[in-house]
């Protein structure tokens, strides 16, 4: 494979190495050659594992020719948000302060997990610091471009994630999202994105956020190459204490049964479309599933306050030692919303908690009803890098701060959630499919059934 | 609101350049403006928070 051909799927890739088609070696060269060749415009990666990955990739086609088994990722490249750990790397969370700290002596659990199933780390991506930001812009090592056009956002905070798989440069790249730090680059850079249910992927040997919100999941430019990686990550982890101990449940195997059986309704209220492009998508979406009921989550916009309040304290009391040393080293940005996170009265936190259990309650009981709902990943296609706001409906809003508003409702109670890539010219964005807790399989059978006739798709990248 | 910043900051040991203080406030107008939604919204006395620790 050439820099020019077309990007193969991570599934693909997989069989082509185990057959003997091609060499793990090969592959991985190919996918150095292309973050070589196209990174310097998307600035999605801060670190290059070069030498680890064709050390890797050496080991896979040697247990190949003894005639080992290779995992069902083998031989795929990946990269990672660059707050997982990464053996011998500092983890840098996309801060200038951590830059400072010793590197890490261990990989994530989920970089491990991948790398069992054969798939082979090629780096680090760029993020917005410590998370706290929805638009990929960041300070100390430059915004990641969307690869659709240079010049807008590619979202965040997981932007390298998806500058990085939207631009074809890996099949899979691995994010967090606490309050839509997944689905917001997803739905910008046109890639499929999961957010897991809270507790069921481990997020041990990463750094964290809002221990309360926090998830990491998959961006791929499939929906399979999506249930591929997620199933290599499922599994118990007594390394983090939120992982839920429950047994791995496969769902690649489900794809096949698709849409069948399923109820599928589109949210209505507050997360009624207010913008041409999100309405066709949702509707795109709604039509190709036969969905023609609206419902309603009760109370989402005081679920998105709650939320809003939740990640601005826990975020600050993680930061207090930081702030009182190096405060100046902050972007000023997330350095101001941390000091007046840290002062915001506790009595807030614990009743916004309380109100999360009765929303997850009333959310719950909808799922009685229905099996997935439909609602839009964001409000708009890309921004313009270093715009400052953006229309929604009537009233101007700030980019920073509400490109999640259709997110936070949703991550806050833990539901799992795939956003699909609608293809549109000249940007792409994405519609989330939301599921019932543990029933990821629902909203990846709808995606790959989507996928397969055509309604939803990763689009090639203009870079 | 400038009162509450400098002293809050002040009690947990937080720099605050001046230069930053109209920022904070901002943000911290936003925190209490989706704090009062959540907080004028009525729960029974027994509503259990999220969180559920073990012992």
């Amino acid at each position: 494979m050439t820099t020019d051909d077309p990007p193969q799927s991570a599934a693909d890739i997989a069989s082509a190495v185990a057959s003997g088609r091609t060499s793990a070696q090969t592959t991985i060269a190919a996918a150095l050659a292309r973050i070589r060749e196209r990174d310097p415009v998307l600035n999605s990666f801060t670190a290059v594992t070069e030498e680890r990955a064709l050390k890797r990739a050496q080991a896979l086609d040697a247990a190949r020719a003894r005639g080992a088994p290779l995992g069902p990722l083998a031989g795929v490249p990946f990269a990672v948000k660059n707050l997982f750990d990464v053996a011998g790397l500092p983890t840098l969370a996309g801060s200038k302060i951590n830059r400072s700290y010793p590197p890490a002596r261990r990989d994530a659990t989920l970089i491990e997990r991948l790398e069992d199933a054969g798939a082979v780390l090629v780096g680090a991506l760029n993020m917005g610091e410590y998370a706290y930001d929805f638009t990929g812009e960041n300070v100390h090592d430059g915004p990641s471009r969307n690869p659709h056009d240079i010049n807008r956002m590619s979202g965040g905070s997981s932007g390298g994630s998806g500058s990085a798989v939207g631009g074809a440069l890996v099949p899979i790249a691995l994010g967090s999202d606490t309050n839509g730090s997944i689905r917001v680059p997803a739905s910008l850079c046109g890639t499929f994105g999961l957010k897991p249910t809270y507790g069921r992927l481990s997020r041990a040997r990463t750094f964290p956020f809002v221990a309360s919100l926090d998830h990491l999941g998959p961006l791929a430019r499939t929906a399979r190459d999506l249930a591929l990686a997620y199933d290599a990550m499922q599994g118990f982890d007594a390394d983090d204490p939120v992982c839920a101990d429950r047994p791995a449940e496969p769902v690649t195997p489900l794809l096949q049964r698709g849409a069948d059986g399923l109820r599928v309704a589109v949210a209505g209220g507050y997360f009624k479309c207010k913008s041409g492009d999100v309405c066709y998508a949702v509707d795109r979406i709604a039509s190709a599933l036969g969905a023609n009921r609206d419902i309603e989550l009760p109370e989402a916009e005081r679920a998105r306050s709650a939320a809003f309040v939740i990640t601005a304290t826990e975020g600050a009391s993680l930061h207090l030692d930081r702030l009182r040393a190096r405060a100046k080293d902050y972007d000023p940005a997330v350095r101001d919303r941390l000091l007046a996170g840290a002062l915001a009265p506790a009595s807030l936190v614990v009743k916004a908690q309380k109100f999360r259990r009765w929303y997850r309650q009333q959310v719950l009981d909808l799922f009685k009803e229905v099996d997935a709902i439909l609602a839009p990943a964001t409000p708009c296609t890309a921004p313009l890098v270093g715009q400052q706001t953006f229309m929604h409906g009537d009233v101007e809003m700030p980019v920073r701060a509400n490109l999640g508003l259709y997110t936070q409702p949703i991550s806050f109670i833990g539901l799992p959630v795939v956003a699909v890539p609608v293809p549109m010219n000249p940007l792409p964005i994405g519609v989330q499919i939301i599921a019932a807790p543990w029933r990821e399989d629902v909203a990846l059978r709808l995606a790959d059934m989507l996928e397969s006739k055509g309604v939803v798709g990763a689009p090639l990248p203009a870079v | 609101m400038d009162v509450l910043v400098e002293a809050g900051t002040k009690a947990l040991g937080l720099p605050l350049d001046p230069t930053w203080t109209a920022a904070v406030i901002f943000n911290l107008r936003l925190i209490l403006q989706h704090g009062a939604r959540v907080d004028e919204f009525a729960l029974p006395d027994d509503a259990e928070p999220a969180p559920i620790y073990r012992a």
